[in-house]
Formats: C-alpha cells, sequence, structure tokens
C-alpha cells in the first residue's frame, strides 16, 4: 500500500467529513434550543438537492449558460427554499409538539422525512431512479504521484469548512447568535429577558435547514448524481454524527462528523474486509460508543431536576 | 335499569360487534374492483362512526371485560369462519397470516414503547434477525421447526440483549439513536453478506411440525382446503398465546411496574422499582416476539430477503402502533389489517402507501398525540376509580 492511495483515502475522508460535519451540525442547533430531534433533515438536505438540479434545469431552458451564474442561482434558491420548508416544519409541525415525548417528536418528524421522500419519487420526473447532477465546478485535476485531487473536491472542502467556521461565528458573536443560546440555555429565562422564542427558533430551524441545503449539494457535485434516498442514510449518520459528538455541542457534532468518516475510511484501508462493510463498522462503533460514552464524546453532564 | 339487563345489553353488544366486524371483514378480503371496496369502506366508516357516538362501542368493551370467555369464543369462532370462507383462495390467506404475524410483532413493541416506555425504532430488524436464523437454521440443520421458531425469537431477544447496554445506559433520543443505528446496520449487513444470500436473500424450506407438512393442502370432510390454512390456523394460536401473555402482564403488577417506569422513571425508583430490570425485561420480551413471528414469516413465504427488513419497515411498524393507538393491544389488529391489507387492495394507492402513512400519523400524532384509539386508563376496581 503506497502513500498515494493513503492519502486519497484520507482526502475521500476529510470530504465526507465535511459533508457530515455539516449535518451533524444541523441536527444540533435543533436540539440546542428546542431539545427535539428533527428527523427529516436528512430529507431536506435531498430536497435541496434536488431543487438545485431543478434550478439548473429551468437556467439551462433559459438558455443561462454562464457557469457562476447557474451555480449562485441554484445555491441561492436552493438555500432560500430549504431555510423556509424548515422554518414552515418548525412552526407547524414541531413547536405544537415540542413537550411531547421523544419518541412522538422524533416519529413525527422520521414521518415529514417519509412525506418529502416520497414526494421526490413520485413527484419527479422519473424521480425514483439516480438523477445526473450537473458538474458546476471546474472539472480538472492535479496528479502528484498515485494521488490524484481533484480540484472541485478542493473547493467544496474548502467551501465546506468556512461554511461550518461561519456558523460558527453566527453563533458565537452575533446577536442572532446570542439569542440562540440563550434560548438553548434556559428558554424560559430569554423570554423573560424579552427574547422573541418563537422567532429564534423558526430562525434557528431556517439556518440548519440552510446548512442541510449546502450539504445536499455539495453531496450532490461530489458523487455528479442525486438521488431521492440519498437523505436517510446521511441523517442516520449525520444525527450519529452529533449524538457520540454530544447533542447541542457544535464543536461535539464537527468532531463526530470526521469520526464518522474516520471510522469508515479507516475500515476500508485497514480492515481486511469488503469495503462495503464500512456502514456495519461505523455504526458498531457508534453503538459501542454510546455504551461507554452516554452522552457523547463533549457531553453535557445528564442530571435530573425533580 | 337493573345490573343484569344491562349485562345482557352489553353481551349482545359484544357479540353483534364481532359478527359485524367478522363480515366487513370477509367483504373486504373479498372485494375484487376498487370501487366496491371504496363503497365498503364508507360504509365501514360510518358504521364506526355511528358505533363510538351511539356508545355501541363502549357498551361493547364492558361486555367483553365483563363475559371474557365469551368474548374469546366469538373471536374463534369469527376466525374459524374467515378461514372456511376463504378456505382456497391463497392470497386472501397469505395475507391474513401476514396480518396475524404483524401483529405479534407490534404487540412486542406495544410492551416496549407503550408500556415501559423503551424506544424501539428497529422493529423490522429483529424480525429479520428471527427469519434469517430460520433460513439459516432449517436449511442446515435437522433442527425440529418448532424449536426453529423458537430459536428465532431467542436469536432476536440475544441481540437485542447486546444491544441492551447502550439503551439503558442512555436516554430519550440518545436511546434511539441505538436502535436507528441497529436498524441501518442490519441491513448494510444483509446487503454486503455472501454467506447470508447478500440482497437475494434465501430460500426457507416449509414448515413441518411433528410429521405435520403445512406446505401441503389438506382435505377434510371432502372439502379441499389450500397449505396457508394450515399457517393462518397456527399464525392464529400464536397471536393467541402472545395476546394472552401480554395481557396477564398487563393486568398484573408486572405491568403495574412497566407501566410506572414509562410514566416517571425517577418517582418509579422512589418507589423501590427496578427501572433496569423492567427495561430489560420489556425489550428481552418485546424482541422474542419479533423474532418467533419473524421465523414463522421466514418459513410460511420461504424466502427471506434484506428488503423485508428496512428502516422503513419499522416505521410502518410503529404507524401500526400509533394508529391503533400506543398501548391498546385490541387497537393492532384492525390497524395492521388497514395499513397492511388497504394498499393490496386498492392497487390505486400501492404506489402512494408510504406517502399516505406518513401523512396519517403526522395527522394523527398533531391531533391525538396518544394515537387514534388510546389506551384507556387502568381501572383499579371494575367501576370504582381509575388509576393510570
Amino acid at each position: 500500500m503506497d502513500i498515494g492511495f493513503i492519502g486519497q483515502h484520507i482526502w475521500n475522508g476529510v470530504m465526507l467529513g465535511v459533508i457530515y460535519a455539516m449535518v451533524a451540525v444541523g441536527f444540533t442547533l435543533f436540539f440546542g434550543v428546542l431539545d427535539v430531534i428533527k428527523f427529516s433533515h436528512g430529507d431536506v438536505l435531498t430536497l435541496g438537492a434536488f431543487v438545485g438540479l431543478a434550478t439548473y434545469l429551468g437556467l439551462q431552458r433559459l438558455d443561462v449558460m454562464s457557469p457562476f451564474a447557474q451555480l449562485i442561482a441554484v445555491l441561492a434558491l436552493s438555500i432560500v427554499s430549504m431555510a423556509f420548508l424548515g422554518a414552515l416544519i418548525a412552526r407547524y409541525l414541531v413547536l405544537p409538539l415540542r413537550n411531547a415525548p421523544p419518541f412522538i417528536t422524533l416519529l413525527i418528524t422520521l414521518m415529514v422525512g417519509t412525506v418529502i421522500r416520497e414526494s421526490i419519487r413520485l413527484f419527479y420526473p422519473n424521480g425514483s431512479n439516480p438523477q445526473a447532477f450537473p458538474k458546476l465546478l471546474p472539472t480538472e485535476s492535479w496528479h502528484l504521484g498515485s494521488f490524484t485531487l481533484r480540484v472541485d473536491t478542493l473547493i467544496l472542502v474548502v467551501v465546506g469548512v468556512a461554511v461550518i467556521l461561519l456558523v460558527h461565528m453566527l453563533v458565537n458573536h452575533t446577536r442572532l447568535g446570542l439569542a440562540i443560546r440563550a434560548v438553548a440555555q434556559d428558554s424560559e429565562t430569554a423570554r423573560v429577558m424579552g427574547i422573541n422564542f418563537r422567532w429564534v427558533v423558526l430562525a434557528t430551524f431556517g439556518l440548519g435547514s440552510g446548512l442541510a441545503a449546502i450539504a445536499g449539494l455539495m453531496n450532490g457535485l461530489y458523487y455528479s448524481e442525486v438521488y431521492f434516498g440519498n437523505g436517510t442514510m446521511l441523517a442516520v449518520i449525520g444525527f450519529s454524527a452529533a449524538v457520540i459528538g454530544g447533542l447541542g455541542n457544535i464543536y461535539g457534532a464537527i468532531l463526530g462528523g470526521f469520526l464518522f468518516a474516520a471510522i469508515q475510511i479507516a475500515t476500508v484501508v485497514v480492515l481486511p474486509l469488503p469495503s462495503a462493510y464500512k456502514d456495519v463498522v461505523a455504526f458498531c462503533v457508534v453503538i459501542v460508543l454510546l455504551a461507554f460514552k452516554p452522552t457523547g464524546l463533549i457531553g453535557e453532564k445528564s442530571s435530573e431536576r425533580v | 335499569m337493573t345490573m343484569t339487563k344491562n349485562n345482557g345489553a352489553n353481551l349482545l353488544a359484544t357479540v353483534t360487534g364481532i359478527a359485524l366486524m367478522t363480515v366487513f371483514s370477509i367483504f373486504a378480503l373479498h372485494a375484487e374492483n376498487e370501487t366496491s371496496l371504496l363503497i365498503l369502506l364508507a360504509v365501514g366508516a360510518a358504521g364506526v362512526f355511528v358505533a363510538y357516538k351511539s356508545g355501541f362501542v363502549a357498551r361493547a368493551g364492558q361486555g367483553l371485560q365483563a363475559h371474557r370467555h365469551v368474548g374469546d369464543l366469538c373471536i374463534v369462532s369469527a376466525f374459524a369462519a374467515m378461514v372456511l370462507v376463504f378456505r382456497n383462495d391463497h392470497f386472501a390467506l397469505l395475507q391474513l397470516a401476514t396480518v396475524l404475524l404483524y401483529c405479534v410483532v407490534c404487540i412486542g413493541l406495544n410492551l416496549q414503547i407503550g408500556y415501559c416506555g423503551v424506544m424501539n425504532f428497529a422493529g423490522a430488524a429483529f424480525f429479520g434477525v428471527g427469519a434469517y436464523t430460520a433460513a439459516v437454521l432449517s436449511t442446515h440443520t435437522q433442527l425440529p421447526h418448532l424449536l426453529v421458531l423458537l430459536a428465532g425469537g431467542f436469536a432476536a431477544a440475544l441481540i437485542g440483549s447486546v444491544l441492551l447496554l447502550p439503551v439503558l445506559r442512555t436516554r430519550g433520543h440518545y436511546a434511539a439513536l441505538v436502535t436507528i443505528a441497529f436498524g441501518t446496520l442490519f441491513r448494510s449487513f444483509l446487503e454486503v453478506n455472501d454467506t447470508l444470500g447478500g440482497p437475494q436473500g434465501l430460500k426457507v424450506p416449509g414448515m413441518q411440525i411433528l410429521g405435520w407438512e403445512l406446505s401441503e393442502g389438506i382435505t377434510v370432510f371432502g372439502m379441499s382446503f389450500s397449505f396457508y390454512v394450515n399457517y393462518v390456523i397456527l399464525a392464529f394460536v400464536l397471536l393467541a398465546g402472545v395476546f394472552i401473555l401480554t395481557r396477564r402482564i398487563k393486568r398484573s403488577w408486572l405491568g403495574l411496574s412497566l407501566d410506572a417506569v414509562r410514566i416517571d422513571e425517577t418517582a418509579a425508583s422512589t418507589f423501590g422499582i427496578h427501572i433496569v430490570r423492567w427495561k430489560i425485561t420489556a425489550f428481552i420480551i418485546g424482541n422474542l416476539f419479533a423474532g418467533i413471528a419473524g421465523a414463522f414469516f421466514a418459513m410460511m413465504t420461504s424466502f427471506v430477503a434484506p428488503a423485508n427488513f428496512t428502516f422503513g419497515d419499522s416505521l410502518i411498524l410503529l404507524s401500526i402502533i400509533v394508529l391503533g393507538g400506543i398501548g391498546n393491544l385490541w387497537g393492532i389488529l384492525p390497524a395492521a389489517a388497514i395499513v397492511l391489507l388497504l394498499p393490496e387492495k386498492l392497487q390505486a394507492i400501492q404506489e402512494y402507501r408510504f406517502l399516505l402513512y406518513a401523512g396519517a400519523v403526522i395527522l394523527i400524532l398533531l391531533f391525538r398525540p396518544q394515537g387514534m384509539f388510546p389506551r384507556r386508563l387502568r381501572t383499579l376496581i371494575p367501576g370504582l376509580g381509575t388509576l393510570k
């Protein structure tokens, strides 16, 4: 096994880790403000990719051929529409049930995800088959020995890291971020301090869902195809990443995302198993980790108020 | 009105109710075209509505509680009538048996989620563990098939126990993740594992119990019966056994402890209830049921494949529970029948079934968060007071 081969895998791992971390950050944001898991997150991500695809096809019809204009339009439409959808889901399906037991909120958001996923399959033309995703980024690649660096993956990783940093800045250094953190810490007190609770929740869900749209587009650009079922696996992975990192903690989510990707890649490179086992091994590790660290690696101390 | 008169009226309501439901199910299973089925469904829905509003359902329920043996007898005869009517209709019988087996799994899930409050989002995976165990054991060993059924259950319970450590140490969403991760992992594992047939799955020989070949048709008094009648009867016996056992658990102090753990762990533990013990009990028994049903299902359909045991199937199981009412044992049967049979009968909605179920569950959870027909409060002494 030469160094280039390993380097290639590590680079793939970084790419996957960025996508996973973005999904996980969404989960953790939602959990932070409302203590709920919005499982439709993965399907919002898929829908974001499909909105991007539809936008691209629409622009082609209109003869807008400049790749830059296409990219901007795809990004803008996809992010804005998903942010809006996320806020809608929060307003009408999550907020009314926020005091229900976890089983109920999980189930309802799982079902919302199913509705989104099935709608893509049934109503997008030929939606039950994978759809080719346009190559909107430069396609050349650099060769360093046996290591091939695709320029588009480099751009994706840089953009992904930048987006995550941006979210981090937003949460830690803006008034909105202050409000989000206040609601996450104690929503009652936050309300007493004059924070508009509902608005902060909707903004957070919009933010997280916009993030999901970016992750969905990145996923589509990376694999050059999108599929209605993409979101399910990414949701389970993102949720796992957020949980092993410690729900409600942004650093934990990022750590969890990269850790999950690292386990997958390590399975492929190190273990003498077919590479298809990477998900099996990764989820086994997640289950074992939870047995030893029940509230995640950077977990909150769990204690109960009676 | 005297007590006895009231009693008699209740009993009459129970018997009529069960008879009406049986006739309705027979017609529904028989319906050939979609128009007649739709008319039938409209009549059925109207009937249920009227029965609720007029207090008929409440009466029938009281009658059922007061005369449990008569009620049981009615149900057994209703079942026998259905088997007689469909004695040669392979497809209807297969559907009937599938509904019965799904009910077994859902009772197990209800024990976990509805009674004890242990989340399980991997019902279909435990069902699949039983199915694959049966496939491997009945192909490669000479183990009697009754034991294979049990082995399927034990395998599911065993794998469930491995998950117990993280399930017990975690709470709420963290615990949900453990079962979700397991469900996903199980499916990927089956798909990539060549010894278990990969995505193509495995063939399973038909069931054989004490020389009784279940996969052969039978003739009694000159009437020929499809071989599925064997499976339907056995599935009914299995469901009856599981149902009675679970009802016993619910009515006993075991059920009381399970309820206490679900409603308030902290309060339960201050009253000396061992939370971990009850969670283990509920989780293991529930998975045992799912595994046995899975093993039975594999031998009945003589085929297992990963596509039957996906996360989506686990969600269908949960839809059945929510539709029937979380914790309500009686609601499971009609809910399973609706969820499993409706798409088969209405080809037009077959394609849209996941969408429709998901939509239905969302609406039910928004407007009736305890499920369509929630479990009634525990009656401490009938007619005196209620205790949750």
